[in-house]
């Protein structure tokens, strides 16, 4: 299957932007038949990405299911796609969060100024989007996906949001769009450089093979690195995000930081580290104390949060640091670390927000004052809320844990001081986590809560996948190992960088 | 010296000229002829329809002379255009052919604009120019549905002006074709039927700058002439290439000249004329000036550094990175202030000038590939957008400032759509084709090894960013504005605009090959 020509990826982009089409075609008055064509869109996506997942194979060269097609043949730009693990396991995520937000995001679409279709077009728009960067191969493809996404997003912000949806909507496209515009600038200096050494191209294999000289290389370092910065979001180009997450629909603010944030880490592993290898290095140090910095700032901006979603947002800028930190590491565990908590951050703050979904809509209100003592009341949704917030903390047997461990463990060997600091993060994401749960769901009865039913049928479908997977990958996390850690050590290897082979006595020298 | 004399006279023939290379501007000075003489014969009542027959004739007629041009020239001598005729004054080139089709092209796009007449009684210019503003005559013919019908010789003639500026290889030419263009501009920026008063100080203020600047060009040729002997952009690079040094004489009168061309470009800082001449003009005359006569300034501009002025390169390219850094940042950041459609538009064409300089001054053939396609992308998408701000009406006429586009998108999605994208396609969103002519030019620049220009010009697009955006989030985001104005829908003339305005533009984005392709074969001068 890897070896036919058949352009699996293609498909699998360009289908759900056919669903979008199909459901904004619906006359305004389907509702109900727009909500229903997009569960089951979603979930043939599904279905050709497990189908595309089933037929990668582990052992094989490093992209599969290459395609290749010209585009703008005077500048070497072609439609190149191709999935490697890192890529396909996210694509993945995204395939399986998809049906799952849809079902969340059943009611949502009546709430803001446009058509309940509107909303689910734009989120099929926006999981089209969403893969194409993940599977394109073309860097100059991969910047217009880049570019492209942020207009279903602001559109979900800007017209079904929260209160500050306008706000929200214009930060996030701005800084997106500032952050964009530099990589357009190292892009096009990629370009040239491509051209000097004979003819263009654009084609990240073509690209690798580059050997750029050191001084171009940290400017155009930059501009990738600021753009990748800034959608992850690191420290100090974050704070779109918790504007941006707190607006958002439900749904929406699950894609958002459980997927479309993760293309910033996606691309300082597949971009920043292999091309431009010497400028990695150079920054490294930098980019590792803002990642530090992100982890202990995050978690503590969190604790001070008032309202859940904003909470959510700022652990995941924490989150983003742990995931920095392990990509900047330079080792095959660092790397392979990030990776997998790329994937279990999805899950996990997927269901976190979800859960706070559910308490949202039963309160009217996202403030955890307005919670306490809710456990009584609705103990399915405390449960579920509390092994999300398990999950989010890293408690050994859930997913994150894997992870965050493979994160420490591979910095530890090149960033000894970076993640002893970084372990302290751990502490406090148990605190901001336990706190939120403490303050909404323990303790006295809040006399102002209204009548709440517990968790809906619809709503255990939503949440039940989430929880199976954050369990599954807590405990048997290997299959997804196996998948990713060919493409990291390939990453590594095209960075230059070969794993500090560690030693008994290393520690205990002195 | 009598003897000299004789002997001149002998030697005069009659110039060999092709007038086959010079049907297309043949055709559009004949029916700009027509138009006048429509103007003496046909009854008032008729002449709206006539006119506007005999403009789009011309053009089509025009533009079709264009193409078989291009594609004979192109059959006979393989792979280069060249024809140099009426005694090497006039080429008609690469860069000129495809210039010239673009003007016919954009020159129909803005007359189908100018003719229409569905969205108000009348169309959108005055039934009689020559009443004063405001007197009870004016009130009366106000709300008649006549109007000045000689506004399509005057585009007509306007535009064949602009075929011959992108075409001439000889200075005193290249000013008789500036004037040809200019003077009817001059006059139908007066001509709007809705807030006179504005339009005629649009008029005055352009026709005072733009003699100011036809000055200077004049000047700028006196000392050329003075310095080279000659007129003709050949004999001028001739004459650098011979004189061992650089001479005071050469580098005034390039200034000067380059001075007088930047002024019709919209350059900053040569751009003051811009804001209130596109705010004040009827909106089709806006649309013209913006699209057509840029692409004609821009021709004239390469031209005459490209084929002229090649040897001293090292003396202007550096001005000229200048000036492109002036006009892309002063455009986009007085963009972002602006309250008014058409004058946020026009900061707009200001910083898009820079955009174009930037390819301009690559000095290379990609360079001047990736500046005609820009010129072609932009032309095109203006038009459109102009199109789109002609049909938000109010009682008042054209609802232009931007407090009254609010909520528009609730109102009009269709409406809102389109014009979203034409702000995406002006803030370089991928997939439009000011993303894929930003990324022309840029990467030119950069390949010319002015680095320094494609930093500002990434920083230019993002503060201009903000001001499209700030648009969207108007029309979308916000609460429409009671008793707010209405989107009219378009006639057919207007909506084939839109549509050639909007289509190219997302084809440009999407599928730019072919055009890129052919700006790559255009792009050679013939010296």
């Amino acid at each position: 299957m890897n070896t036919s020509s058949f352009p699996w990826l293609i498909v699998l982009t360009v289908l759900p932007l056919v669903g979008a089409l199909a459901v904004a075609c619906l006359p305004p008055a389907a509702e109900a038949l727009a909500k229903r064509l997009t569960l089951a869109w979603t979930l043939l996506v599904l279905v050709v990405t497990a189908a595309i997942a089933l037929g990668f194979d582990v052992n094989a060269k490093r992209f599969q299911y290459v395609t290749s097609y010209p585009w703008i043949s005077q500048f070497g730009i072609r439609f190149g796609f191709g999935v490697d693990g890192i890529a396909l396991v996210m694509i993945v995520l995204i395939a399986v969060l998809m049906p799952v937000v849809i079902l969340a995001s059943w009611h949502d679409g009546r709430t803001g100024t446009r058509s309940v279709k509107t909303f689910f077009a734009l989120m099929l728009a926006l999981e089209s989007t969403m893969i194409g960067t993940f599977v394109s191969t073309d860097t100059f493809l991969f910047y217009v996906f880049f570019e492209v996404m942020l207009v279903p997003m602001y559109f979900l912000i800007g017209s079904f949001g929260g209160a500050r949806r306008q706000y929200a909507a214009v930060k996030f496209f701005l800084y997106s769009l500032v952050g964009g515009l530099f990589m357009l600038a190292s892009v096009i200096g990629l370009y040239v450089v491509s051209s000097n050494a004979g003819h263009p191209s654009f084609a990240f294999s073509d690209l690798a093979k580059l050997n750029i000289d050191p001084g171009v290389q940290k400017w155009l370092f930059l501009g990738f690195f600021i753009a990748f910065a800034i959608k992850a979001p690191l420290f100090p180009f974050h704070t779109w995000l918790p504007d941006a997450g707190a607006a958002a629909p439900i749904g929406a603010a699950v894609l958002l930081v459980g997927v479309m944030d993760k293309v910033g880490t996606f691309g300082f592993l597949r971009y920043c580290l292999p091309l431009f290898p010497d400028a990695s290095a150079w920054f490294a140090p930098v980019v590792v104390v803002l990642a530090v910095i992100g982890i202990i700032y995050g978690a503590l901006l969190a604790m001070g949060q008032t309202d859940m979603r904003r909470l959510v947002a700022y652990t995941s800028i924490a989150h983003f640091g742990f995931i920095a930190l392990g990509i900047f590491a330079f080792t095959t565990q660092g790397g392979t670390g990030a990776v997998l908590y790329m994937v279990n951050h999805g899950l996990s703050t997927g269901a976190l927000f979800l859960v706070v979904g559910f308490l949202i809509y039963r309160r009217g209100s996202s403030n955890i004052a307005d919670f306490g003592g809710a456990a009584k009341v609705v103990p399915w949704i405390a449960g579920v809320f509390f092994i999300s917030g398990l999950s989010s903390l890293a408690l050994p047997g859930t997913n994150s844990f894997v992870s965050e461990f493979l994160v420490l463990l591979g910095s530890w060997a090149n960033q000894p001081v970076a993640t002893v600091i970084a372990t302290a993060g751990m502490i406090l994401a148990a605190l901001y986590i336990l706190l939120m749960y403490q303050r909404t769901m323990q303790g006295k009865l809040n006399p102002d809560l209204p009548e709440m039913n517990d968790l809906s049928r619809r709503e255990a479908v939503v949440i039940a996948p989430m929880i199976v997977l954050i369990l599954a990958l807590g405990f048997f996390p290997k299959p997804v190992i196996d998948v990713i850690d060919p493409a990291v050590k390939a990453t590594m290897q095209d960075a230059g960088k070969s794993d500090p082979v560690p030693t008994a006595n290393s520690g205990g020298r002195k | 010296m009598s003897e000299q004399l004789i002997l001149a006279a002998d030697k005069i023939a009659a110039p060999s000229i092709s007038y086959w290379a010079l049907l297309p501007m043949l055709i559009l000075l004949g029916a700009a002829t027509v138009g006048v003489l429509v103007e003496a014969f046909v009854p008032r009542s008729a002449r709206h329809p006539v006119q506007v027959a005999v403009a789009g004739l011309g053009l089509l007629a025009s533009l079709v002379a264009v193409v078989a041009l291009a594609v004979g020239d192109h059959a006979r001598t393989g792979t280069t255009f060249g024809i140099k005729t009426a005694p090497n004054v006039v080429v008609i080139d690469g860069p000129a052919l495809l210039l010239q089709g673009t003007i016919a092209l954009l020159g129909l796009i803005s007359v189908l604009l100018i003719a229409e007449r569905s969205l108000e009684p009348g169309g959108p210019f005055v039934a009689n120019a020559a009443v004063v503003a405001g007197s009870p005559t004016d009130r009366e013919h106000s709300a008649s549905a006549d109007s000045q019908t000689e506004v399509f010789p005057l585009t007509v003639f306007a535009l064949a002006g602009m075929m011959l500026f992108v075409a001439a290889n000889d200075l005193l030419l290249m000013f008789v074709a500036l004037e040809v263009l200019s003077l009817p501009l001059y006059l139908l920026c007066g001509l709007a039927r809705r807030r006179r008063l504005i339009s005629q100080e649009a008029a005055v203020k352009y026709f005072l700058l733009g003699s100011f600047a036809s000055a200077f060009f004049l000047y700028g040729v006196a000392l050329i002439y003075g310095y080279a002997n000659t007129v003709t952009l050949s004999g001028i690079r001739t004459a650098i290439d011979e004189s061992p040094s650089n001479d005071l004489l050469l580098l005034l009168g390039l200034g000067m000249l380059v001075i007088g061309l930047l002024f019709k470009a919209g350059v900053a800082p040569f751009h003051q004329w811009t804001p209130d001449v596109y705010q004040g003009a009827p909106t089709p005359i806006t649309a013209l000036m913006a699209s057509v006569t840029k692409v004609a300034a821009f021709g004239a501009i390469m031209r005459v550094l490209y084929v002229a002025f090649q040897s001293v390169r090292w003396d202007w390219r550096p001005i000229m990175i200048g000036i492109a850094i002036i006009s892309m940042l002063l455009g986009s950041i007085l963009a972002v202030t602006q309250t008014d459609i058409k004058r946020l538009l026009a900061y707009s064409s200001i910083a898009n000038a820079g955009f174009i300089l930037t390819g301009v001054v690559a000095l290379t053939p990609a360079g001047v590939s990736s500046s005609l396609f820009y010129l072609i992308a932009y032309g095109f998408t203006t038009v459109a957008a102009f199109a789109l701000v002609m049909l938000v009406r109010d009682a008042d006429g054209e609802a232009t400032h931007l407090s009254r586009w609010a909520g528009l998108g609730r109102r009009s999605p269709v409406f809102a759509g389109v014009f979203t994208f034409v702000m995406l396609a002006f803030a370089g969103i991928p997939l439009t084709s000011g993303f894929s002519s930003k990324f022309a030019v840029f990467s030119a620049a950069a390949g010319g090894g002015a680095v320094s220009l494609v930093i500002v010009g990434v920083i230019a697009s993002m503060i201009l960013a903000f001001p499209y955006l700030r648009v969207i989030v108007l029309m979308y985001l916000n609460e429409p504005a009671p008793n707010g104005p209405d989107i009219v829908i378009p006639g057919l003339y207007t909506s084939f605009a839109l549509t050639v305005g909007v289509a190219i533009t997302l084809v440009l984005g999407v599928y730019p090959g072919w055009a890129l392709d052919l700006a790559n074969r255009a792009s050679e001068f013939v010296r």
